[in-house]
C-alpha cells in the first residue's frame, strides 16, 4: 500500500435540475477517500446518493442537467476537470464499473467475446488474436467453464450469474486501479451471489485493485469489506471500519438499519423500525437531515446541519449526540 | 384438522409445440408437492428463482389448474369447485404480490380498490363500506384521509400496506405472501414484516409465505419447506431446520447468506456449477448435479421425502451419513452488547412516541 490515498473525494456536491425547474440535491459535501487494496463499502437505501456519487466518479451523469462541484482526485487527475478525451482513456482501463443489471448492461448484438476484446484493443491496442486470446484468460480467471468455446456465445445464451461474471471479466480486463461495483449481487439468487462475493474476494487479493462496493446489504458489507461509509439523503452521515461499525455504530440511522435487517444469528419478536419518510430532496430540512425520525432527536438537531466529528480514530459520524454510548446508559 | 391440505401437486408447463400444436417438452415447475398448514400458522416455501415456489402459491389458490393432484381447504376439495363456489372460496383465501408498483390499479384511488372486493363478495351494505374501508387502512397503519388518493402518490411500503388491506378485506383465513418484501428498502421491510405477524396475532391470519431469503423466513415462518428445481427437498419446523438442516441444499442456502457480523466464524457451502433447467432437471435426484456429497445411488434414484417422529421430513438418500451442520451455522450472537444497548434504545423510543407503529408525515413518494 502506498502512502496517499488512491482516489480522494473532497466536497462533492451534484444537484439536478428537472424539466419543471425544481432542484434536487442528490448528494451534498460527500468526502471519501479510498486507498490502495482497500474495499470500502457504500451503504444506504433507495434514493440515497450512493449510486449517483459512483456514477459521478465514472464521469457517466448527463451534462445538461447536472451540476457537480467539488474535486474527486484520482492518482494525479481532477476526474471532475479532466477533458473528455482523456476520461474515456481513463475508464474501462485504470478505472472500472460493474452494474447492478448483467441482463442490460451487455449488449445483446455482439458476442461476449467482441464486448471483451472491444475493451482490450481500445486501450492495450495489440493484435485481435492476442486480445482473443487475453479475454478467454480472463474469462477462464472468472470461472466460466470451457471459455474457448463459451466466448463466441451472446449474452442470451448465459444465465444471470454467468453474464456477471462476464461483466467482471470485461471490467479487470486492463487491470484496473479502481473498480466500482454497484449492487453488483442483488439480481442474483443466494448461491450465486456467494460464488460472485467468492470471486471478487479472490480477484482482489490477487490484483491489489481498490474497490468500491455499493449496496443496500449490510450482510454483503460485512462479509467484504474494510472499510463502511452510510449514506442518507445525500450526506455520509457515518465512516467507520467494519468491525467498528457493525460493534458500536455512532450514528442513529445504522443503529436504525442495524436493528431493522432479519438476521439468521439472532431471532428478535420485533424488528427496528425507522419511522416516518425520507425528506423532500427538493427542499433539504435545515438541520439534521435525520431528525424527523431520529429517536434521539434534541432541538438543537433541527436548528443547524450537524458537522462530520471523529468519534474515535477513523471513525466519524455526522450526530451531535455521538457517541452514542452514552446517550443510551 | 389443517386448514390446507396439498397433496401430490404436479404442473408441467408446455415450454415448446410441434407445428401440428402437440406438446414437445414441458418446463417442470412443480412435480408432486404436498404439504399441509394449520390456520392461524406460516408455512414458508423457500429456494432459488425457478424452483417452482411462486407456481406452488398460484396452483393452492387455484389461480392456474394443477395437472395431477389435491388441494383440500377445510376439507373441501378445491379441484373440483365450480365457478360459483370457487368465488365464494376467495373470501377464504387472498394473496399479496411481490412488486407494489404493479399490483394496484393506477386509475382507481385506494378507497375504489378497497371497496372492489366488498362490493364483490356483497359484504358490507354500501352505505357502511367507506367507514369499513377506514377502517382497513387503520388496520394496516395508515390514515383513512388517504382512501382518496391514487396508488403513485404512495412509496413502495404504503402501497405494500395498501395489497394488505385490500387482501383483508374479506376477511381470509388464508393469505398467500409472494414475496411481499423484496422489492422494499431495509428499513421499510422490517415495517412490513412487523405488521404481517401483528396481524397474524390479531385475526388469527395463516400465510403461505414465499420468500428466496432465509433471514427473512426465520424471522416469520413457523414451518419451512425447502424446494429445489419443483420439488420439496427438506420440510420441517422453523426452529429445528434453522438448528440443525438436513439436506445438503438447505445446509447451502443457509451458509450462502452473509452475516452482517464481520469475521463470522462459519465454514461456507459455495456451490458450484449453475442452477440445471427445469426443462430437462437431472435424473434421480435433482440436486446431485451441484451436491458435494454426491454418490452414485444419487444419480439413478430419486430420493423420497420422508419424515422422522418429530416431523422434520428430508429427501436425501445419505441423511444419516452427513456431518453435523454446527460448522455452517453462526455460532455467536449476531449483537455486541454495545449495539444491543443501542438497538434497544432506539426501538424503545420510536415506539414510545408512535404507538401504533406507522407514522405518516406526507404521503409523497420517496423512492427514486
Amino acid at each position: 500500500m502506498s502512502a496517499g490515498p488512491l482516489i480522494e473525494i473532497k466536497d462533492l456536491r451534484i444537484r439536478f435540475h428537472g424539466d419543471d425547474g425544481r432542484i434536487t440535491h442528490a448528494v451534498d459535501s460527500v468526502d471519501l477517500s479510498v486507498a490502495n487494496g482497500a474495499t470500502l463499502g457504500l451503504v444506504g437505501e433507495s434514493g440515497c446518493g450512493k449510486s449517483v456519487t459512483s456514477l459521478a466518479i465514472m464521469g457517466l451523469l448527463p451534462k445538461q442537467s447536472s451540476e457537480i462541484s467539488g474535486a474527486i482526485r484520482f492518482d494525479g487527475f481532477d476526474l471532475l476537470k479532466t477533458a473528455d478525451q482523456t476520461l474515456r482513456d481513463l475508464r474501462g482501463n485504470r478505472l472500472a464499473m460493474i452494474f447492478q443489471e448483467p441482463m442490460t448492461s451487455l449488449n445483446p448484438s455482439f458476442t461476449i467475446g467482441d464486448q471483451i476484446i472491444e475493451t482490450i484493443l481500445r486501450h492495450r491496442g495489440g493484435s485481435r488474436k492476442g486480445a482473443r486470446d487475453r479475454a478467454i484468460a480472463l474469462l477462464r480467471r472468472v470461472h466460466i467453464p470451457s471459455p474457448e468455446r463459451r466466448i463466441d456465445d451472446y449474452p442470451h445464451k448465459l444465465s444471470g450469474g454467468m453474464r456477471q461474471r462476464v461483466m467482471i471479466a470485461m471490467a479487470l480486463a486492463c487491470d484496473p486501479q479502481l473498480l466500482i461495483a454497484d449492487e453488483p449481487t442483488t439480481a442474483l439468487d443466494v448461491t450465486l451471489q456467494a460464488q460472485i462475493l467468492e470471486l471478487m474476494r479472490e480477484l482482489k487479493a490477487a490484483s491489489g485493485a481498490a474497490i468500491i462496493l455499493i449496496t443496500h446489504d449490510l450482510g454483503v458489507v460485512a462479509e467484504v469489506c474494510d472499510e463502511v461509509a452510510v449514506m442518507y439523503a445525500g450526506e455520509i452521515v457515518e465512516r467507520a471500519p467494519v468491525d467498528e461499525l457493525f460493534s458500536a455504530p455512532q450514528h442513529p440511522y445504522t443503529v436504525g438499519l442495524l436493528g431493522s435487517i432479519p438476521r439468521l444469528d439472532r431471532r428478535a419478536e420485533q424488528l427496528a423500525t425507522i419511522e416516518g419518510m425520507v425528506p423532500n430532496m427538493a427542499q433539504p430540512p435545515a438541520g439534521c437531515r435525520f431528525a424527523a425520525r431520529c429517536p434521539f432527536v434534541l432541538e438543537a438537531c433541527t436548528k443547524a446541519p450537524p458537522p462530520l466529528v471523529e468519534v474515535s480514530p477513523g471513525h466519524v459520524s455526522r450526530c451531535i449526540r455521538a457517541p452514542l454510548e452514552l446517550v443510551v446508559s | 384438522m389443517a386448514l390446507l391440505e396439498v397433496e401430490g401437486l404436479v404442473k408441467h408447463f408446455v415450454a415448446e409445440r410441434s407445428l401440428l400444436g402437440r406438446a414437445r417438452s414441458h418446463v417442470k415447475a412443480v412435480d408432486g408437492v404436498s404439504f399441509s398448514l394449520e390456520a392461524g400458522k406460516t408455512l414458508a416455501l423457500v429456494g432459488e428463482s425457478g424452483c417452482g415456489k411462486s407456481t406452488v402459491s398460484r396452483l393452492v389458490l387455484r389461480l392456474i389448474e394443477p395437472d395431477a393432484g389435491s388441494v383440500r381447504f377445510n376439507g373441501r376439495n378445491l379441484l373440483s369447485l365450480d365457478a360459483d363456489a370457487l368465488r365464494k372460496f376467495r373470501r377464504e383465501a387472498q394473496i399479496v404480490f411481490q412488486d407494489p408498483y404493479a399490483s394496484l390499479n393506477p386509475r382507481m384511488t385506494v378507497g375504489q380498490i378497497l371497496t372492489e372486493p366488498l362490493a364483490l363478495h356483497n359484504l358490507i351494505p354500501s352505505a357502511k363500506r367507506r367507514e369499513r374501508v377506514a377502517e382497513l387502512l387503520r388496520l394496516v397503519g395508515l390514515e383513512p384521509r388517504l382512501a382518496r388518493r391514487y396508488p403513485h402518490e404512495f412509496s413502495g411500503g404504503q402501497r405494500q400496506r395498501i395489497a394488505i388491506a385490500r387482501a383483508l378485506a374479506v376477511e381470509p383465513k388464508l393469505i398467500v405472501c409472494d414475496e411481499p418484501v423484496s422489492a422494499l428498502d431495509v428499513s421499510i421491510r422490517s415495517q412490513i414484516l412487523n405488521l404481517l405477524r401483528e396481524l397474524q396475532d390479531r385475526l388469527g391470519l395463516a400465510y403461505i409465505f414465499v420468500s428466496h431469503d432465509l433471514a427473512v423466513v426465520k424471522h416469520i415462518a413457523d414451518r419451512v419447506a425447502v424446494m429445489n428445481l419443483g420439488c420439496i427437498v427438506e420440510e420441517a419446523d422453523a426452529d429445528a431446520l434453522f438448528a440443525q438442516p438436513r439436506h445438503p441444499y438447505s445446509r447451502a442456502l443457509l451458509s450462502a447468506i452473509p452475516l452482517p457480523q464481520p469475521h463470522a466464524k462459519r465454514a461456507k457451502v459455495v456451490l458450484q456449477g449453475e442452477i440445471p433447467s427445469a426443462l430437462n432437471p437431472p435424473a434421480g435426484c435433482r440436486f446431485h448435479t451441484r451436491c458435494p456429497f454426491v454418490i452414485d445411488r444419487c444419480r439413478t434414484e430419486v430420493p423420497a421425502l420422508s419424515a422422522d417422529r418429530a416431523g422434520h421430513a428430508t429427501a436425501c438418500h445419505r441423511v444419516n451419513e452427513l456431518p453435523p451442520a454446527d460448522t455452517i451455522l453462526a455460532v455467536t450472537d449476531g449483537f455486541s452488547p454495545t449495539l444491543a444497548k443501542l438497538i434497544a434504545a432506539f426501538s424503545r423510543k420510536t415506539e414510545g412516541a408512535n404507538p401504533t407503529g406507522v407514522g405518516i408525515q406526507s404521503a409523497r413518494p420517496t423512492t427514486t
